[in-house]
């Protein structure tokens, strides 16, 4: 019996968001199908795979992490360059040090770091700020200042910080991420307060705050999922490509942070914790993610031989 | 839900003196204003005062000026084969639409063709040379002989506009329910085919008339229209319609929902 396989026809697309410059660019999104599936549209970008940075030395990472940046975690210029030998596209530099439980840096000596990344690599950059909105608002102004023409991708501006970092984004011409925890009309209305500032509805990118595998990763991709439909249906303020902080998520879970023996069933560390952030990262990118954070270069690479596979048509 | 705007008629009084001058102002202004409200299409009417032998010309003449103001395709609304050619032919943007043809045999054999050179899509008329059938069944079965008709001439449903002919409820009260069961049966019977009316006939000479329109297209929307010939002026109207997509889980609710329709 034959069976006609039925096709969609979908009229609009996800807006692809442009990041950096030169040579060096990278294209997120502009997907006219739902993921991987290439008879029903075009997919012009591959998902675009970065690897985190932080501004200070991490206390208490698992030791997989912690060995494979060995001699540059202090460093966050080193640290971006060995990401970059380790093959990410983009270099996500999280300013984890300007948090009041931390340093409480500055501002402007935040400013002073992610220029000295910027100078230090030439793949784009995001930056992203230490979690606490008021203090997130005040670092993008510098940073922003700092990196003016660069064309970052600076976040997270949420319903609270977002008019001083579209601003911000706007002044300076960088892009932005657009951060609501798991609410997919929350997730509308932001872009549609930023895109009524006048940011351009293509600079902004969506941050579902997923969770990994095990921790809620069905929510997230049915979220994302919602919002792929939506963009495809025509909803313009939806039509933006995600981003997903795989690493920051997955390396948080007991199934990556259990050292190998305390549990003797869940076997070794290292494989169990990278194969947890490399399936998160899989996941969420066949829920519609086209901008994935990690931080193990062996999830990184791993990650890419997979999207080799995915992206034969 | 496709929204055709009707202002750009000759029958108003400031574009049939457009018309009548050549002035294309009155013609750019309601372009603009229609697009800015919300429409995806503009309906094209030169009117009546404009002689028959005139009408393909100042057809293409205004559709040029509706493309050179706003990036929407035009909706051709004449009686008048040479018009609607004419204006499928100047038209730059999207899809052109013609209005109209009905179930005349003679009427379908002429536009179905001239939809398909074009590749427009096309308003068809539920009625006939003995006019506008009274039940929801007379309406649907006239819908399946122009269904029939279009899939003949290898038209995609979804290029099939099946107007069911709402008539004023001053005179005609009755019809209003046939109109609605009417649109249900025919996207049951026809899967993928489309539906639109002319929504301003709901209250020709009544009181309160875009209250009659406004209620009568959300009813309407309920049964599954698709699309309707609406009168863009109404902001109430685009609310009602952005509110009934919320309503019918096509759009994703936001807080600013009403703030929606302004987006493409």
């Amino acid at each position: 019996m034959a069976v006609t396989i039925a096709k969609e026809r979908w009229t609009r697309k996800v807006a692809e968001v442009l990041l950096g410059s030169g040579l060096t660019a990278v294209k997120v999104g502009g997907e006219s199908t739902l993921p991987f599936i290439f008879s029903d549209g075009e997919i012009p970008n591959r998902p675009v795979v970065a690897l985190e940075v932080w501004d200070m030395e991490p206390v208490d990472w698992p030791e997989p992490l912690v060995s494979s940046y060995d001699g540059v975690l202090s460093d966050p210029v080193a640290w971006a360059k060995k990401c970059v030998e380790y093959g990410a596209d983009v270099v996500c530099l999280t300013l984890v040090s300007a948090h009041p439980d931390n340093q409480n840096t500055s501002p402007e000596e935040c400013a002073r770091v992610a220029r000295d990344v910027a100078d230090g690599v030439s793949v784009p950059l995001i930056i992203q700020g230490c979690g606490v909105e008021e203090k997130d608002a005040r670092i993008m102004e510098k940073v922003a200042a700092a990196l003016g023409g660069r064309n970052c991708l600076l976040g997270c501006a949420t319903q609270k910080n977002y008019m001083a970092i579209t601003a911000s984004c706007m002044v300076y011409g960088h892009n932005i991420i657009a951060s609501t925890p798991l609410d997919i009309s929350l997730e509308k209305q932001l872009n549609i307060l930023i895109t009524e500032m006048n940011l351009a509805a293509n600079r902004i990118v969506i941050d579902p705050v997923v969770g990994p595998l095990g921790y809620g990763i069905e929510y997230a991709y049915s979220i994302i999922e919602r919002t792929r439909l939506s963009a495809l249906a025509g909803d313009k303020m939806l039509a933006m490509p995600v981003i997903c902080f795989v690493g920051q998520e997955a390396w948080k879970t007991r199934e990556a942070r259990s050292v190998t023996g305390e549990i003797p069933e869940w076997g070794s560390q290292e494989r169990r914790a990278i194969q947890w952030e490399l399936v998160t990262a899989t996941t969420l990118a066949q829920a519609g993610s086209s901008l994935l954070v990690l931080r193990h270069p062996e999830s990184l690479k791993q990650f890419k031989l997979h999207l080799n596979n995915i992206m034969q048509k | 839900m496709l929204l055709i705007g009707e202002r750009i008629n000759g029958m108003f009084k400031d574009i049939g003196e457009a018309v009548l001058n050549q002035d294309p102002n009155p013609i750019k202004y309601w372009a603009r204003h229609q697009y800015e409200a919300g429409a995806h299409y503009l309906d094209v009417n030169t009117g009546p005062t404009v002689l028959a032998k005139e009408q393909a010309a100042v057809m293409e003449w205004m559709v040029k000026i509706c493309n050179e103001s706003v990036p929407l395709p035009c909706c051709i609304d004449s009686t008048n084969p040479e018009a609607i050619e004419a204006g499928c032919s100047a038209n730059r943007h999207g899809k052109v639409m013609i209005n109209s043809t009905n179930a005349d045999q003679r009427k379908m054999d002429l536009y179905l063709p001239m939809a398909n050179k074009y590749n427009a899509a096309i308003i068809a008329l539920t009625m006939n040379e003995r006019g506008v059938p009274r039940s929801a069944a007379d309406r649907a079965a006239l819908a399946m002989e122009i269904v029939v008709n279009a899939d003949m001439h290898g038209l995609p449903m979804e290029d099939l506009y099946i107007d069911p002919l709402m008539l004023p409820a001053n005179v005609a009260q009755e019809h209003g329910v046939e109109v609605l069961e009417a649109i249900r049966q025919i996207k049951a019977l026809a899967p993928g085919v489309r539906t639109t009316i002319g929504l301003s006939n709901t209250s020709q000479r009544c009181t309160n008339r875009r209250l009659l329109n406004r209620t009568f297209l959300i009813m309407c929307m309920a049964v599954g229209l698709d699309s309707a010939i609406v009168d863009m002026d109404d902001e109430a109207l685009a609310d009602a319609v952005t509110a009934a997509n919320v309503l019918l889980n096509r759009d994703i609710y936001c807080d600013s929902f009403l703030k929606t329709c302004r987006y493409r």
